[in-house]
C-alpha cells in the first residue's frame, strides 16, 4: 500500500473517529488541527487504525508520532511486510 | 434500543462511533429518562468508561451525569472533604479500582499470619473509604472486586501457597464479598469474573496501561462499562421482567406437531437432547429470581402443552403465566399477553429460533428485545451475559411473582363466576395494610418508584436514599399499601408520597401497580391519605399529573377522586385541590389495617 492509499483509508477512520465528515488529513495534520482530538480521542483513534490496517503499533512509536505524515510512515512501513 | 449497543455488541463499533452514538441517543432521549449522578473514584484512567457506559445508560432510559476523580485520586476524593463532589451530591459512587491499587502484596517465604494480616490492612483502606462515602453522601456504591494480574511468579503455586498472589486476591476478594452481604447499597461489580470471561489474557493489554493508564485493554471497555450498565439499570428497576418463549427448536428439537412427543430432542440421551434440556433448566431458574416465563409459539394449543409435559423435559405447563400457541402473528400474541399481565411490552424479551419470526418482532413491537442465537448453548450464553435480569436485590415478591400472576389468572376465571363486579370483588374477601415506609419494605418502595410507568401521576424517580431521607425528614406523609385476598398476597402495591407545606399537602408521587388494578386500592390509599391529612391539620391536598407516553390510565384520576381542577399548562400538566374539610371516605371492598 502506497502512502496516498493509506492516507484515503485513514482519513476514513478520522471521520468515523471524531464523528465529522469534513475532515481531511494531510502529512503535517496534528492534534492541534481537529478539535476533537484529544488525549482521550488519540486512545480511540490508536485503536482504530490499529483495527482498520490490522496491525499494531509499538508503545514507543505511539508516544512518538508527532504528526500524521509519521502515522502514516510506520502504517505504510509495516504495510510493506 | 439502538443497534450497535444491543447486546452481543461489537466493541469495536462502540469504541469508534461513540461520538455518534452518543449524538443519536442524546437527541432522542425521551422526556421520561430517569437523571443519576454517579461519581467515578478511580485508581486509573476512567474517562472512556464512562463514555461508553453513558451510552449504555442513556439506551435503558437512565440520564446520567459524572464526577470523574482526577487521576488515580480514588482514596482522597472518598476520604477527605473534597468541595466539587459534595456539591455535585452523588446517587451513586463507583469506586474503579485494580489488583494494580493495592498497597499490600505477599512477599515470597512470607508466613500466613504475616500475608493475612496484610490483607487485613488492604480491606480496611477500602472499609474506611466506604464508610467514609456512605457517611458523606449516604448514596449507593459500586465497588470492583480484583481480577488477577496477567504474570504469575509461582506458576500453578499462586494458589495453594501462603504467599501466592492468586490466594491473596481470592481471600481479599472474599472480605469484599463479606461487606456486601451484610450492607444494603453496597454492590460489587465483579470484574474477577468478568476478566476471567473475557479471557485474562486479552483482558490485560500491558501497552494500555502504559501508554493511557487502563487496567485492561480498551476494547475490553465496552465490555466493562455493560456489565456496570447492568448493576445500575437493575438498581434504578430498568430489569426486564417476562421471558417469552418459542416452543419448536427453541426449548427442544424438532417440531411436536409433525415429530409428536416421541420425536422431538429433548433429554439427556442424545447430544441435541441435552443441549436442549440444559437451557430448559436454565429458563426454568429464572422463575427463582422472579422473571416470569411465557409461550408464544405457533403450534395448536394441545400440541404444545404435549411437548411441556415430556417426561425428559423439565418446563411444565404450569411454569408460565401465560401460554400462547396459536397461528396469530407472534407480536400480536405479544401485545395481547402483555395486556393480559399488565405489562409493558418493554419488560419482554422474546427468544425465538427463527430469525424471520425474530425480524417481524423486531418490526412490528421495536419495544420488546429480541435476542438472536442459532442454538440452545449460545442461546444460554447470551441470556447469561444480556444483564436484563440482573439481580442487586432479590425479595420474597420477586421469588413469587409467578405464582402471584398465576393468582391473578383464577381471579380472572372467578370473574366470570359473579353476576356483578362488585360481587366479585366482595369475594375476593381483599384485605389492605397501609402505613408509613417501615425500613424493611424501603427497597421495594425504592424498586416500585423506579419501574412503574402506566399508573404514574407524577413519574417521579427516587434512589434508595432519597426514599430513606423522606421517610425520616418529618416533612412528608408517606404512605404505601400491601393488598391480600383470598387468593394471595400482591405484596406491596401502591406509594404515596405529599410534602408537607404549611397546611397543605402537595403529592409529589401517587402509584400503584398494575397488577392490581380495578380493585379499589387507590380509593383504600386515597381514604388513608386523607385521614392522616386530616390528623396532622392539614387543611388542603393538592394533587400533579404530569402526562407520558405510558400514564394516560391516570389522567383523569383525581377528578374521580373528587379533586377540583386548578390548572392547566399548554404541556397537559394539570394541578388539582381538595379541601380536607370536604371529603367523604370512599367505599371500597377492602378491609384496611392500619400500619404503624
Amino acid at each position: 500500500m502506497d502512502r496516498e492509499q493509506v492516507r484515503v483509508r485513514l482519513t476514513k477512520v478520522f471521520r468515523d473517529v471524531f464523528d465529522d465528515d469534513s475532515i481531511e488529513i494531510s502529512d503535517s495534520t496534528t492534534a492541534d488541527d481537529i478539535e476533537a482530538w484529544d488525549s482521550l480521542e488519540h486512545i480511540a483513534l490508536i485503536s482504530a487504525v490499529e483495527r482498520a490496517f490490522k496491525m499494531r503499533f509499538a508503545t514507543k512509536e505511539v508516544s512518538g508520532m508527532k504528526n500524521v505524515g509519521e502515522m502514516i510512515s510506520i502504517i505504510a512501513e509495516r504495510a510493506k511486510k | 434500543m439502538l443497534e450497535e449497543l444491543k447486546y452481543p455488541f461489537c466493541a469495536d463499533e462502540i469504541i469508534s462511533s461513540k461520538r455518534r452514538l452518543l449524538r443519536t441517543l442524546r437527541e432522542n432521549l425521551p422526556k421520561t429518562a430517569v437523571p443519576l449522578k454517579i461519581a467515578v473514584l478511580g485508581g486509573y484512567t476512567t474517562s472512556d468508561i464512562v463514555k461508553i457506559l453513558e451510552l449504555f445508560l442513556l439506551d435503558r432510559g437512565i440520564n446520567p451525569t459524572f464526577y470523574e476523580s482526577e487521576y488515580a485520586q480514588y482514596f482522597t476524593d472518598a476520604v477527605f472533604p473534597n468541595e466539587t463532589l459534595s456539591a455535585f451530591k452523588p446517587d451513586i459512587v463507583f469506586i474503579c479500582t485494580s489488583y494494580r491499587n493495592l498497597e499490600e502484596k505477599p512477599a515470597v517465604l512470607e508466613d500466613e499470619s504475616s500475608v493475612l494480616e496484610k490483607i487485613e490492612r488492604e480491606y480496611a483502606r477500602f472499609e474506611k473509604m466506604w464508610e467514609s462515602v456512605f457517611e458523606k453522601f449516604s448514596c449507593t456504591i459500586i465497588q470492583n472486586n480484583f481480577e488477577l494480574p496477567p504474570e504469575r511468579l509461582l506458576g500453578n503455586r499462586e494458589t495453594g501457597c501462603a504467599f501466592g498472589m492468586a490466594d491473596f486476591i481470592a481471600r481479599l476478594n472474599l472480605r469484599l464479598s463479606d461487606y456486601a452481604k451484610s450492607h444494603k447499597n453496597f454492590y460489587i461489580h465483579d470484574v474477577n469474573y468478568l476478566s476471567a470471561s473475557y479471557g485474562l489474557k486479552q483482558w490485560h493489554e500491558l501497552r494500555h496501561w502504559n501508554l493511557y493508564k487502563y487496567a485492561m485493554s480498551v476494547s475490553a471497555i465496552p465490555e466493562f462499562s455493560y456489565s456496570l450498565a447492568n448493576i445500575i439499570c437493575s438498581i434504578m428497576g430498568k430489569n426486564k421482567k417476562v421471558l417469552a418463549l418459542d416452543l419448536d427448536n427453541t426449548l427442544w428439537g424438532g417440531v411436536i406437531g409433525d415429530d409428536g412427543k416421541a420425536g422431538i430432542e429433548i433429554g439427556k440421551e442424545t447430544s441435541e437432547g441435552q443441549s436442549f434440556l440444559r437451557l430448559q433448566e436454565y429458563i426454568k431458574s429464572f422463575k427463582d429470581i422472579g422473571v416470569l416465563l411465557t409461550v408464544c409459539s405457533k403450534n395448536d394449543p394441545e400440541n404444545a402443552l404435549e411437548g411441556l409435559s415430556h417426561p425428559d423435559g423439565v418446563l411444565r405447563p404450569e411454569d408460565f403465566a401465560c401460554i400462547k400457541a396459536n397461528w396469530d402473528e407472534k407480536w400480536r400474541n405479544l401485545e395481547q399477553t402483555a395486556a393480559e399481565l399488565n405489562l409493558l411490552p418493554e419488560s419482554f424479551v422474546f427468544l425465538d429460533d427463527n430469525p424471520a419470526e425474530r425480524e417481524i418482532v423486531r418490526a412490528q413491537l421495536p419495544e420488546v428485545t429480541v435476542l438472536d442465537f442459532s442454538d440452545p448453548d449460545e442461546c444460554i450464553n447470551v441470556l447469561s451475559g444480556c444483564g436484563f435480569f440482573e439481580v442487586t436485590t432479590l425479595s420474597a415478591d420477586d421469588a413469587g411473582r409467578n405464582e402471584m400472576y398465576r393468582q391473578n389468572a383464577e381471579r380472572a376465571a372467578q370473574e366470570k363466576k359473579f353476576s356483578s363486579y362488585e360481587e366479585f370483588l366482595e369475594s375476593l374477601e381483599m384485605r389492605a395494610e397501609i402505613g408509613g415506609f417501615d425500613p424493611v419494605h424501603i427497597p421495594r418502595i425504592t424498586q416500585l418508584t423506579n419501574k412503574s410507568n402506566q399508573f404514574n401521576l407524577t413519574t417521579r424517580r427516587f434512589t434508595q436514599s432519597e426514599i430513606e431521607q423522606i421517610a425520616s425528614d418529618g416533612e412528608h406523609i408517606c404512605l404505601c399499601g400491601r393488598l391480600c385476598d383470598k387468593f394471595g398476597d400482591n405484596g406491596i402495591v401502591s406509594v404515596v408520597i405529599g410534602k408537607i407545606d404549611g397546611e397543605k399537602l402537595h403529592i409529589d408521587l401517587w402509584l400503584m401497580s398494575c397488577r392490581v388494578l380495578k380493585r379499589g386500592m387507590e380509593y383504600a390509599m386515597l381514604n388513608a391519605l386523607a385521614e392522616c391529612a386530616k390528623s396532622r391539620g392539614l387543611s388542603e391536598i393538592f394533587g400533579y399529573y404530569y402526562p407520558t407516553k405510558k400514564n394516560g390510565m391516570v389522567r383523569e384520576l383525581y377528578r374521580e377522586f373528587g379533586f377540583q381542577k386548578v390548572s392547566e399548562d399548554e404541556g397537559q400538566n394539570t394541578v388539582w385541590r381538595l379541601a380536607v374539610d370536604d371529603f367523604k371516605p370512599i367505599k371500597t371492598a377492602i378491609s384496611i389495617n392500619k400500619g404503624e
